[in-house]
């Protein structure tokens, strides 16, 4: 069953098409990818679907509910929660403050210290790191805290744009058996990367986006082994 | 939650003992008349500083137009008394809403903007609300709103300064506050954390202004008038120093930087041409060797010496 469907929307940065016509669904229990080059629209796609941009075409459908054009600190409340690219954490304030930041929407307590626990379970250096102000932890590390953060908003449907970016080969796998887990414990991913390779491997459903549109879709292995994809992102 | 009270009770004792000394010196006449305008103005200032602080420090809106608000206040709050004949209670509530209200409307849409462009937009506000202000007959145009009774008092400037304390600590403390924090830190994380920014960008606005007008009312009340030379750009920088001398975040940092420059320009009467090379003097230096302003955003309380009397900075 489609938890997300995004029918064929077009996105403006003043007068650029940035996104010409872009369809796709993401199921509920999947980890669904878009990959694509650089400039390909994939931020571009999924600020539109978390409310920080507006389609000016198009609808987005979350839950059978229209979210197309709404503020994004609303759909924040519906469940879908965007990590933005490049980490942007509390820089100033520490792990524990942004965690707790994470839970700005929520009112039960005794939940959000349960999530709290729970992040800390998954992502042990963080808990090592509590009372250390953000800004000085590893990019590896940001990116955790950046992903502990918005689990500790409770998502259905996590939006992960470029997870691993900037980040070294070891924690990089790191990054993506996280992510395995966290949808093996029952939320929805969208995950946006470059790493076509890795994101393929652990996607059941792949996107590949060019330039604005959308050229190839399938399972993640289909397009892992199409000679398509192959040539131009996995380097032969 | 407990302890809290407690320390807003000790804070509160202490706003006493010192209001009763300063208050003891003037009746006494320890403190001369110039002395006494002088604490006035640094009630005045403390509320325009930390009233900015809110906006530039806590939200990160970096507004340079805070004397335009200024100026809304003394010349509503002037309207009020000389013009309608209401009382200083009427004055102050009319000038803080009339501010505020020019904050909210004007926030909306400049609100939009950030850095430099919104810098520009609140310097520009500042300095149409002034040119407004003199060619408007009614209010004296450049000679100034005259007549205005003096219905300020020390008592009165410094227990509303002391109000408004209370309300900015505890909005820092709040949910609001710690909103108003994560946008400063990071606008695009504050979103995706279900933050409504603008909201939160307005509502710190608004409430700067709102102050700014309170503070307005008070200095037209005290000076006998209201004049558009009172409230030019150089008006908005001053404010601006006090926030960044104390530093940007601290609303104790704030309170100093209003109370050491009104101190510094007090004593530099008889030079005036001095002030403002010594102003800017102190502001290179302190770019130089303290970028982020004497107490960077932490506020001062008791904890802070007793982690420096034992030698650490153990939290």
């Amino acid at each position: 069953m489609a938890m997300l469907t995004v029918d064929n929307i077009d996105v403006y940065y003043g007068a650029i098409h940035a996104i010409k016509g872009i369809s796709l669904s993401v199921n509920q229990g999947d980890i669904t990818t878009l990959i694509g080059s650089n400039g390909a629209g994939k931020s571009t796609t999924l600020h539109t679907i978390s409310g920080l941009l507006k389609p000016k075409n198009g609808k987005i459908i979350f839950e059978d509910r229209d979210i197309t054009g709404l503020a994004a600190h609303k759909i924040v409340g519906m469940g879908l929660v965007q990590v933005p690219e490049g980490r942007h954490v509390f820089a100033n304030m520490t792990v524990a403050e942004n965690l707790e930041m994470g839970a700005y929407l929520r009112k039960d307590k005794e939940g959000v210290n349960k999530d709290r626990a729970a992040v800390f379970t998954r992502f042990p250096r963080l808990l090592e790191r509590k009372d250390q102000v953000a800004g000085t932890l590893s990019g590896g590390e940001q990116q955790m805290l950046a992903m502990g953060r918005a689990l500790m908003s409770r998502p259905r449907l996590l939006l992960l744009d470029e997870p691993s970016m900037g980040l070294a080969p070891l924690l990089v796998q790191e990054i993506f058996n996280i992510i395995k887990e966290i949808n093996a414990s029952g939320t929805t991913v969208l995950l946006v990367e470059q790493n076509a390779k890795m994101a393929l491997s652990i996607a059941d459903k792949a996107y590949v986006l060019e330039t604005g549109r959308i050229s190839l879709e399938g399972t993640g292995k289909e397009l892992l082994h199409s000679e398509a994809v192959q040539k131009a992102y996995l380097g032969g | 939650m407990n302890s809290l009270r407690k320390a807003d009770l000790k804070a509160l004792i202490a706003a006493a003992v010192l209001f009763a000394i300063i208050y003891g010196l003037l009746q006494a006449d320890v403190i001369g008349a110039f002395w006494e305008l002088n604490l006035v103005l640094i009630g005045i200032n403390i509320i325009l500083a930390t009233s900015l602080n809110m906006i530039n420090g806590y939200t990160g809106q970096f507004s340079i137009g805070h004397a335009g608000f200024l100026a809304v206040g003394a010349y509503v709050g002037a309207i009020m008394t000389v013009k309608l004949g209401f009382n200083m209670v009427a004055a102050l509530l009319a000038g803080t809403a009339a501010a505020g209200l020019l904050g909210f409307l004007v926030g909306l849409p400049t609100l939009r903007l950030n850095g430099d462009y919104l810098a520009i937009a609140t310097l520009g506000l500042g300095e149409i609300i002034r040119i407004c202000i003199l060619n408007i007959d009614y209010v004296g145009g450049a000679a100034g709103l005259m007549g205005i009774p003096r219905l300020t008092s020390f008592p009165l400037v410094f227990w509303i300064m002391v109000a408004i304390l209370f309300f900015i600590k505890n909005f820092k403390n709040s949910a609001h506050g710690r909103a108003c924090l994560a946008i400063r830190e990071n606008e695009i994380a504050a979103d995706t954390m279900g933050i409504d920014t603008t909201k939160y960008k307005v509502m710190a606005f608004t409430l700067g202004a709102a102050f700014a007008g309170t503070a307005g009312v008070l200095f037209s009340h005290y000076f006998f008038i209201a004049h558009p030379a009172s409230f030019t750009f150089m008006r908005s920088f001053d404010i601006l120093t006090m926030v960044v001398l104390g530093g940007l975040g601290s609303m104790t940092g704030s309170v100093m930087g209003a109370v050491v420059l009104t101190f510094i320009s007090a004593a530099l009467a008889d030079f005036p041409q001095w002030r403002m090379i010594i102003y800017s003097l102190t502001m290179i230096i302190l770019m130089l060797y303290r970028p982020q302003g004497l107490f960077g955003s932490k506020e001062l309380s008791l904890q802070m010496f007793q982690s420096l009397k034992i030698g650490g900075k153990k939290k």
